[in-house]
Formats: C-alpha cells, structure tokens, sequence
C-alpha cells in the first residue's frame, strides 16, 4: 500500500504567482512541476518522475543542440517564449537533416511571474512539440529574486536523429551551387518589434516561428544526398546565415534582390524602422545549399509542404577568396550583404 | 510598397541609366558631390555606381550629420553623461561615434551613464516628465532637417514648465558647409576640391527651401539639383547636373518638387528662428571652424540649454592623427584611399566618425561597395 498522499491545495492558476519557495525543491517546486509542466506535456518519461529520462535510440548518427530563449515580449503575434523555445530548438537539429525525437526544457522563473501566463507558455510548448511529433521528456526549473531576471527565461535541447547517407554542414557549398530560400523574410523579427510599446505601431503581422522538422523531411527524402547544408536564417536574417556559410565554405555568395521575397507590409514597417529585411531574424524558414542538378527537384519538394510554398532560388555559391556576400540590387547595381556591425535592436529570440 | 518602390524601380533605373551613358560626353569628367549622407547611402546600398558610365564621378560630401561633429562634443557629451543626476538621450547612430582615448557614449552606458537611445526628440521631453528627479539632456545634432524638432521639444518642455529638461545643441546649417566646399581660391592646389555640381540636400531643402542655394550657385558657377533620397531621385538629379554642365548652366534645380518648394517650410523655419540664433563660430570635423555655421539657444530660452545649465567648458580634442575622415569630408579622398580603411578602421572597430554612421562615407563604402575595390571588379554579373 502507498502512503497517503499529503492532501494539498492546487495551485491558484488563475491568480497566483510564482514565489521562491516554487524553486527551492520542496513541495512547492513538486507542485508547480506537476500542475503546470507534467500536465501539459502529459508523457510517460515525465510520469516516471525521474531527474532524468532514459530510452533506447536506433543505431546510426545522432545530433544535439541547445538555445536559451529570452524573447521580450513573451507573447507576440504567431507565437510566444513557450512555442519558440521548442520550434527554435528542434530547427537547429533539423538543419543537420535529423528528425528531431526529444526536448529537455529548463526554466528561470523570476519571482512574482503570473502562474496563469506560466500554463499559457507550457501548454504553448506542449502544443507545438506535439505538432512536430517530439516529447518534452525531462526539465528543470529554477526561481530567481524579482528583478534577477525577466519573467521567464527558457533553454530547450534536443536530440534528433540523421538518416543514413546525410551529411550537413556549413562548410559545404561549393561555386556553382544553388541557394533556395523557404519562404518571405522577416516576419518573425517585425511581428516581435510591432508588439513594443514604444515603437507604437499595430500591424497584422504573425511571426513565422514553426517546426522545420517536417519540411527538412520531405527534402531530405527527395534529394538527401545533393543537398550541402540547411541553415535557419534566425538572429541576423539572411545576411548573417550567408555570411557564417560564407566563412565556413570559404566561398563568396551571389544573390539577386528582386528573387527575394519580403511580405509588403514586413518591408513596409522595415523602412519605417530603417531596418533591413535581409537583416531581421525569422523563426521557420531555411535556406538550403543544393548541387545544381539537383535544385528543381528540391524546390519541388518544398513547394509540396505547407512551410515551403514560397520556396525559390534567390542566387548561387561563387568561388570568392574575400568570402563576399553580394548582391545585385532590385535597382540594377550591386553591393555587398555584409556582417551586421553591432546590435541596436531588443531581444527578439 | 506604395510610394516606396515607385522611385526603386530597375526599369526606369536602366532607363535613366541610358540616357546618362548617352549623354555624358566621352573625354569629358563629371566630378559631382552628393552633399547629404542619405544620397551617399543610396548610391551605395542601390549600387548606383554600376549604372554610371566611368566619366561621372561622385564624390561624397560633408552632409552626414555625425560625421561632421567634432570629438570634442562627443568628449562633452560623455562628460555630461557621466554626472550623476543626469540622463543623456541621444539619436542611438551617436552611440558609437568614437570620442577621445577610444571612449563613446556605448562604453559610458557600461561604465554607468544613463544613456537612453530614442527615436524623437519629444520622446526625451516624455523621460524629462515622467522622471522629475532626473535631469534629462537631450544630445541634439543634425542639420536644417532635425533642427525643428529639437525647436518644438524646447517648446513643449516650455509648456510643460519642465525645470529638469534641456537641450546640448549641435545643430549645423547646410548653405556654410557648402560655401565652405566651394571656396577653395584661397587653398594650396592639392587641397582643392574641384566639383562640376552639387546633388543639393534632400530633407534640409523641405525646410529651407531652395533659394538659399542660388547665393552659391551664382557666386561659384556651380548647378546645384536639389534631390530626394530615393535611388531614382538621385540618378535624375544626375542627369539634370550633367545637362547643365554640358549647357553651360549654373542654376538651382528642384529635382524633388514632391516634397521641396522655393521657400520651404515657413512654419519651421519661424520655430527655428523663435528658439535658436546663430553662434559666432563652431567647430566642423574635416571642415575647421566655419563663421555663423550653426545655432544655439536664444538666451529667452537659456533655462532649457545644457551648455549654460552644466556650465561645460570645452576642452580641446583632436581627431585620431592617422584618421583622414577630414578629408573624406571635404571629397578630397576617397574612403578606400585612407590608410586606416579596412585595416584598423570598420564598422565594429571604428576610428572615425564616418565609418560609424550609416549615412558616413566610409561606412557606406565599406557595408556595400568594397568588393569593386580589387582591380579590375566590374558589377557583379547576373545570378544564375
């Protein structure tokens, strides 16, 4: 027979707030566990109630990634810290061409947080990481003193695994290789901007911010092999994706502005902002590094998913020993797409 | 993009293209200034050099408003800053700006200064009304074209009988600098700029209007063509200079009558005129000390002036000796010709002020144009 448990009151969700005792490792740290992470992502790791999850993996090869997500606003259009932190983390180990299997989620808590937006953003979580068909299996959670740290921070890894003859990485493109870019650029970066007090304009923008790890998929089986590398044009955008590819393949890129797709009014509120699209952070497109002969058939692959739709060639590796990005201009002239000197902008991811 | 893509079109860029080719008379150089650094900035990031045949020339001109501010006031700034009761608000492209012994105002924020970036001048009043404790100094700079609004937040702290706010005033006038370029008779040979026109300010002209122009144009024999900022606007106020060389002609255009008229914007300058009043002289980083080149608060406003409030004393400040951003300024060097270009001076690590700002010559040049700066790099071709 079980010992009774010891009857406790639930959690007061929709007034309470997270006080130090939720991080100290004793009841209160069980319950909050319980009540708000263990119920929403509900899976049998979680029951076993273990600090740590164990299961069996196929043979073969294996990645890992991990990110810690400190987006301020925590809930902005198409999205929040919660649906981030699981679509940000399995896009990294989608990039490698894995399929993504099991998060691990850690949390800091600033004291006085609302519970109700803490169940908000796990069941966020819970939700996205079901749609990409991967588990929250283990976690951490930690509270800090009001002012130690804003709201709530969260750091996400997972393991993914990469099927046989995959082989993605930075320093592969070679000249003459195809770029073929997911979709519009710079949703996410303005949907999170749009929703700062201070720069006091509404738009209808959503964030982009989804799992890549059924898009990767399908490329994977059309045309694994040819493909060079995948890479999420996040922090930095576009420009800065091309740029570490740039120095790691030690190649030069050739892109054409007018291929590249921007949504009105993302370029809109970009010029409004004196931004940059090609430098603002998206959260679910990728770009693809491809061997020219195989770039339609990928394409095609993508344009067959629901997040590739808009997929498209925007330009081509070229052999280049300055490693430049340039760029022919919707006007007609060139200029490079260079690294971004500094950092102006908010936390966006 | 409504209203946007209009003056981005290739179609009609290719086209003016053309007729530039056309008309630009082979054997014959056209060495034009752009003035402001928004021209400077469109022309590199539209890549606008590819379309212009070899004999136009653009030179880039003292218009960028960071730029031409000397490190002295950056050095004020800092110090001003590092009061304990005070907050400095400032246009955040001056957060870099390097100030004596490599300190700028981005390293006094982590030193401890309350440094605050903000996107309006009113925004600063807003600080000064919602932080009574606080002494709230708004860092004014630019031209003709952020003068008006510094003019209406002195205004409104008025109103708002604000006993905590006021303004450090580095607004420049735009007819002096241009004068100071063209007036050259008195300069040694190699210090002469020698230019066949002026791309005449785009936002500075909304509010002054074109007519102080026609002074100079006359006095120096020189077409000015008064251009937006837009890449098209620039690439027909380039025509438009090129057929008033070829005819002989030296007047004042408005290639952007959609924003600029002869007078200008009466209201602001009234405002100007209500707050502001001319200073004997100031210091112009690249272009020395210019008579009358830029303003300061009347003395009915002097409770809002940071200069009278914290009583600074200007202490002398020169430029790093290897910078040559001086003669960047003036169009005497092209930016890849200093010695510090690329090598100890970028973006990230940026020993002058042009390399900083945006719309800087030197940072124009290396954030979108340096890959022509190997012999013999033409346009980048077509894409596959």
């Amino acid at each position: 027979m079980s010992p009774p448990r010891l009857r406790t009151r639930k959690l007061d969700i929709r007034g309470g707030r997270v006080d130090l005792s939720h991080g100290a490792g004793g009841r209160a740290s069980a319950q909050l566990i319980d009540e708000i992470f263990r119920a929403a992502f509900d899976n049998p790791f979680l029951d076993q109630g273990n600090d740590q999850a164990a299961f069996d993996v196929p043979a073969g090869r294996m990645v890992m990634s991990t990110d810690a997500y400190v987006i301020w606003p925590l809930f902005f259009p198409g999205g929040d810290i919660g649906s981030l932190a699981v679509h940000g983390t399995i896009n990294d180990l989608a990039m490698a061409g894995a399929k993504p299997l099991h998060l691990a989620a850690s949390y800091i808590l600033e004291e006085g947080f609302p519970l109700a937006d803490l169940q908000r953003i796990a069941l966020s979580m819970a939700r996205a990481a079901s749609e990409a068909g991967v588990a929250i299996v283990t976690g951490d959670t930690k509270v800090v003193e009001r002012g130690k740290a804003d709201g709530v921070f969260i750091t996400t890894t997972g393991i993914g695994m990469v099927p046989a003859g995959i082989d993605l990485s930075a320093d592969r493109a070679r000249p003459g290789d195809r770029v073929i870019l997911s979709g519009s650029l710079g949703d996410h970066g303005v949907a999170v901007m749009s929703k700062r007090s201070h720069l006091g304009f509404e738009t209808e923008i959503l964030s982009d911010s989804a799992a890549l790890g059924g898009l990767v998929a399908d490329m994977v089986v059309a045309c694994g092999p040819s493909i060079r590398l995948l890479r999420d044009p996040t922090r930095g955008g576009l420009a800065a994706t091309l740029n570490e590819i740039a120095q790691a393949s030690q190649c030069g890129f050739l892109i054409d502005e007018a291929r590249i797709p921007v949504r009105p009014e993302v370029a809109a509120a970009c010029e409004l902002l004196g931004l940059d699209p090609l430098y603002v952070a998206n959260e679910g497109k990728l770009v693809a590094v491809v061997a020219p002969d195989a770039t339609d058939g990928l394409l095609a692959a993508m344009r067959a998913h629901k997040l590739g739709r808009a997929a498209c060639v925007i330009g081509e590796v070229t052999a280049d020993d300055r490693y430049f990005v340039v760029m022919t201009t919707a006007f007609g002239g060139g200029r490079i797409v260079d690294w971004l000197a500094g950092e102006q902008l908010p936390r966006i991811c | 993009m409504k209203y946007i893509d209009e003056y981005r079109d290739g179609g009609l860029a290719r086209l003016i293209s053309a007729t530039i080719a056309r008309e630009a008379q082979a054997g014959r150089q056209y060495k034009l200034m752009e003035f402001c650094g928004g021209h400077t900035h469109a022309l590199s990031r539209y890549g606008i050099e590819d379309l212009l045949p070899p004999q136009v020339e653009m030179v880039h001109g003292p218009g960028c408003p960071v730029c031409v501010l000397p490190v002295g006031r950056i050095d004020d700034a800092i110090r001003l800053a590092m009061r304990p009761e005070v907050t400095l608000c400032t246009y955040a492209d001056l957060m870099r700006v390097p100030a004596s012994g490599g300190a700028n105002l981005l390293k006094a924020r982590a030193a401890g200064a309350d440094i605050r970036m903000i996107y309006s001048s009113m925004d600063a009043v807003l600080v000064a009304e919602a932080e009574p404790a606080r002494q709230v100094v708004f860092f004014a700079i630019g031209f003709e074209t952020t003068t008006p609004a510094t003019a209406l937040a002195i205004r409104l702290a008025d109103q708002k009988q604000l006993a905590n706010f006021s303004v450090f005033c580095n607004h420049v006038l735009t007819p002096p600098a241009i004068r100071a370029i063209l007036d050259v008779d008195h300069l040694p040979a190699g210090e002469r700029v020698l230019v066949d026109g002026f791309v005449g300010p785009a936002h500075v002209s909304t509010v002054i209007g074109t007519s102080p122009y026609a002074a100079l144009a006359a006095a120096f024999g020189k077409p000015v063509v008064v251009a937006g900022f837009e890449p098209l606007d620039v690439m027909q106020a380039i025509l438009m200079l090129i057929r008033q060389v070829n005819e002989g002609r030296t007047e004042v255009e408005n290639q952007y009558i959609r924003a600029v008229t002869p007078e200008g914007n009466l209201i602001a300058q009234r405002e100007m005129a209500e707050i502001f009043e001319l200073r004997d002289s100031f210091e112009w980083r690249g272009l020395g000390a210019l008579p009358a080149s830029a303003l300061r608060l009347r003395n009915t406003y002097a409770k809002f002036d940071a200069e009278r409030r914290f009583t600074i004393v200007p202490v002398p400040a020169a430029d790093n000796p290897a910078c040559e951003c001086g003669d960047v300024l003036r169009g005497l060097k092209k930016p890849a010709a200093c010695k510090l270009f690329g090598t100890v001076c970028s973006p990230q690590t940026p020993m002058g002020s042009c390399m900083v700002s945006p719309e800087g010559a030197c940072a124009a040049h290396w954030t979108y144009g340096r890959f022509r700066d190997r012999v013999g790099a033409g346009a980048p071709r077509q894409a596959a």
